[in-house]
């Protein structure tokens, strides 16, 4: 059976640690890393491990080896991909983007996959919606969610220029997600940037104000654990710390994410997290493609 | 009188204090206020959720008031005061940023991390070209060397700050570690520097006149010490400390002093004071505004609320990490509990 063609696009800590998940991926293939300097780690590495690299960006890609890719990552930037979306789009080739830019529709594996999957443009939202959306959705699902609000803390070791620069779309697209995705009526979101040595962590907080009459904590409690299955199936080291605290309408959850330890080390449950999602979304996709190929 | 200002006082209790007071400040109370630091002189007044602006949630407190009301009316009782706000990247954006300038806030306070300093650069210059004065706010200094302090103070410079402050936000700094980080950022720095202490230690008055010494032109203050744990430099206090020592603050002591003792006091529901949990937030160094959450966490616990803060302070945990007082709270109390068995 054939794989699906992939590359990915920016060779920074995003790009490099999904080079490393895809290398163990049955459907995918992964064809090429595409960067702009030829020096850069993430591309030192590609070179290493025997894939192409292209050091003149996107555009040098699609010049000559368009043919290598179904789906392409974008891992560089939301500034960037506003560009590198409409390259894409018209090479008639997939994109999966890490930015929080927000083009295509938002994903979240264990929430919405499905109805998005063949979609030309997915967006991943962000390492905190990825973690949390899919608790305010879980709650949703038992009880309205009239407010959520999540609080992500991660490492300052784990937060990359892109992350710094783009702090603001971090917390105006993760309160996007958590209302188009978690479906709570309103959503709020707080990141925070903790130094401590040795690095924590990635942490996680949801609170979510339940509609008046309508909560049910045995029923918001088993909903949230199987949820924490379900991203557990893609993000090993995803889990809840304690159990749900409530207090009148208001359900408190706290998350911790462990990376896998791919490319940076396990304390960046946030850089993994993004690229576990993103992985998710092409297998599901390939899966789909190989199997109307079989059938066909 | 005000012409000549040695120093500038920023009057932070309509900001800071809002920590004191569980973000429930009206219209009325900043109508009030802000009118009597305005007509006493006061060259810079701040109005924000204690948080900074977008502060109002959950994690921190939901704002009785939304705070561009507030800063709206303070701004409509300021004919020579200057309104100021605060913004913490990660919790406020640009867009809050614009409003408050639209409304006529006319100083952009960027608050970082005291090693986080490169979260900010989007932010002041937003409130450049937004035509404000801006300041970066290093918070927790005390958990930095001081070279990594002038490192990160000089990236502020960089993105175009006006004004670098060290903030002593847990009130932990001793006077000689201020005169050290103060002297440190003279030397290495073009641009103005500001101190803003916490009275945890009762050592903000001492703090505030050691950066004073060193160099230091802009000092925060909060009138009656409504500021978050034991609240900041006491500004009516220092106004009149400063008059005796000749230095010129072009705020009239008298009218400093009513303002406190007639708008200010009446607000508070208890006098300000240093209680035993605002002195462990000083002797643990920890992030001022979490005296209440962890009085509350306590409370609902069954603990002591000084094992909490100690326990953060030995997490290092940073401000805006309000959740964690509850998990911590709950640590505790568990280990309590399978102790007791």
């Amino acid at each position: 059976m054939s794989k699906v063609k992939v590359a990915i696009l920016g060779s920074g800590n995003i790009g490099t640690d999904l080079m490393i998940k895809l290398g163990r991926s049955d459907v995918l293939e992964l064809t090429a890393v595409i960067g702009i300097d030829s020096e850069s780690d993430g591309l030192r590495r590609a070179r290493e491990l025997g894939y192409l690299t292209i050091d003149t960006g996107l555009q040098g890609f699609l010049e000559n080896h368009s043919d290598l890719a179904d789906i392409v990552f974008d891992a560089t930037s939301a500034k960037a991909h506003v560009r590198h979306a409409k390259m894409l789009k018209e090479a008639g080739i997939k994109a999966i983007d890490m930015t929080p830019a927000a083009r295509g529709p938002f994903v979240v594996p264990s929430v919405n996959m499905g109805s998005n999957i063949e979609e030309a443009n997915i967006n991943l939202i962000t390492c905190g919606g990825q973690a949390t959306i899919p608790m305010v959705h879980a709650i949703n699902r038992v009880s309205p969610v009239e407010y959520a609000e999540i609080v992500a803390t991660i490492s300052s070791k784990s937060a990359g220029p892109g992350t710094r620069a783009n702090i603001d779309e971090f917390t105006e697209t993760t309160s996007r997600g958590i209302v188009e995705v978690g479906g709570a009526k309103k959503g709020k979101a707080i990141i925070i940037l903790n130094p401590a040595e040795p690095p924590i962590l990635m942490r996680d907080t949801v609170y979510a104000l339940v509609e008046e009459g309508t909560m049910d904590e045995a029923k918001i409690t088993q909903s949230i654990k199987e949820m924490e299955k379900a991203v557990q199936s893609y993000v090993s080291g995803y889990r809840l710390r304690t159990e749900p605290i409530f207090d009148g309408n208001k359900v408190t959850i706290f998350i911790q994410v462990e990376g896998a330890g791919d490319y940076l080390p396990k304390y960046s449950g946030n850089l993994d997290i993004m690229t576990a999602a993103g992985v998710k979304v092409a297998e599901e996709f390939a899966k789909n493609q190989l199997t109307y190929q079989l059938v066909k | 009188m005000t012409n000549a200002r040695d120093i500038y006082i920023t009057e932070v209790a309509l900001r800071d204090g809002s920590h004191a007071i569980a973000h429930q400040f009206t219209v009325e109370q900043v109508l009030k206020v802000a009118k009597g630091l305005n007509d006493a002189g006061v060259p810079y007044i701040e109005v924000a959720h204690g948080d900074g602006l977008s502060g109002s949630s959950l994690q921190y407190g939901l704002s009785r008031t939304n705070e561009m009301e507030l800063i709206e009316a303070a701004v409509s009782v300021a004919d020579k005061a200057k309104i100021a706000v605060l913004l913490i990247p990660g919790i406020g954006t640009v867009k809050e940023l614009k409003e408050a300038a639209n409304l006529g806030a006319k100083m952009a306070r960027i608050a970082t991390h005291v090693t986080e300093a490169d979260v900010a650069p989007q932010h002041i210059a937003a409130a450049k070209e937004l035509g404000m004065e801006t300041v970066g706010f290093l918070m927790m200094s005390h958990m930095a060397p001081v070279d990594k302090l002038v490192e990160q103070a000089q990236l502020m410079e960089s993105y175009g700050a006006d004004t670098v402050y060290v903030v002593d936000s847990a009130g932990a700094l001793l006077p000689n570690q201020v005169r050290e980080r103060i002297r440190a950022l003279k030397q290495s720095l073009g641009i103005n520097i500001g101190f803003h202490g916490h009275n945890n230690l009762s050592l903000a008055m001492a703090n505030s006149l050691v950066a004073i010494e060193e160099g230091a032109t802009r000092i925060d203050g909060s009138v009656r010490c409504l500021g978050a744990g034991a609240g900041n430099t006491q500004t009516e206090v220092l106004t009149a400390v400063l008059d005796r020592m000749g230095i010129q603050t072009g705020i009239d002591v008298y009218k400093m002093m009513d303002v406190a003792e007639e708008i200010v006091a009446p607000i508070l529901e208890t006098p300000q004071e240093i209680t035993r949990d605002g002195l462990v937030l000083g002797y643990a160094g920890v992030y001022s505004s979490f005296a209440l959450h962890a009085k509350r966490a306590a409370a609902k616990f069954g603990i002591d609320s000084r094992d909490i803060l100690v326990e953060l302070g030995n997490r290092k945990v940073v401000g805006g990490q309000e959740d964690m007082i509850v998990d911590v709270a709950a640590e505790i109390a568990k280990v309590k509990a399978e102790a007791v068995r």
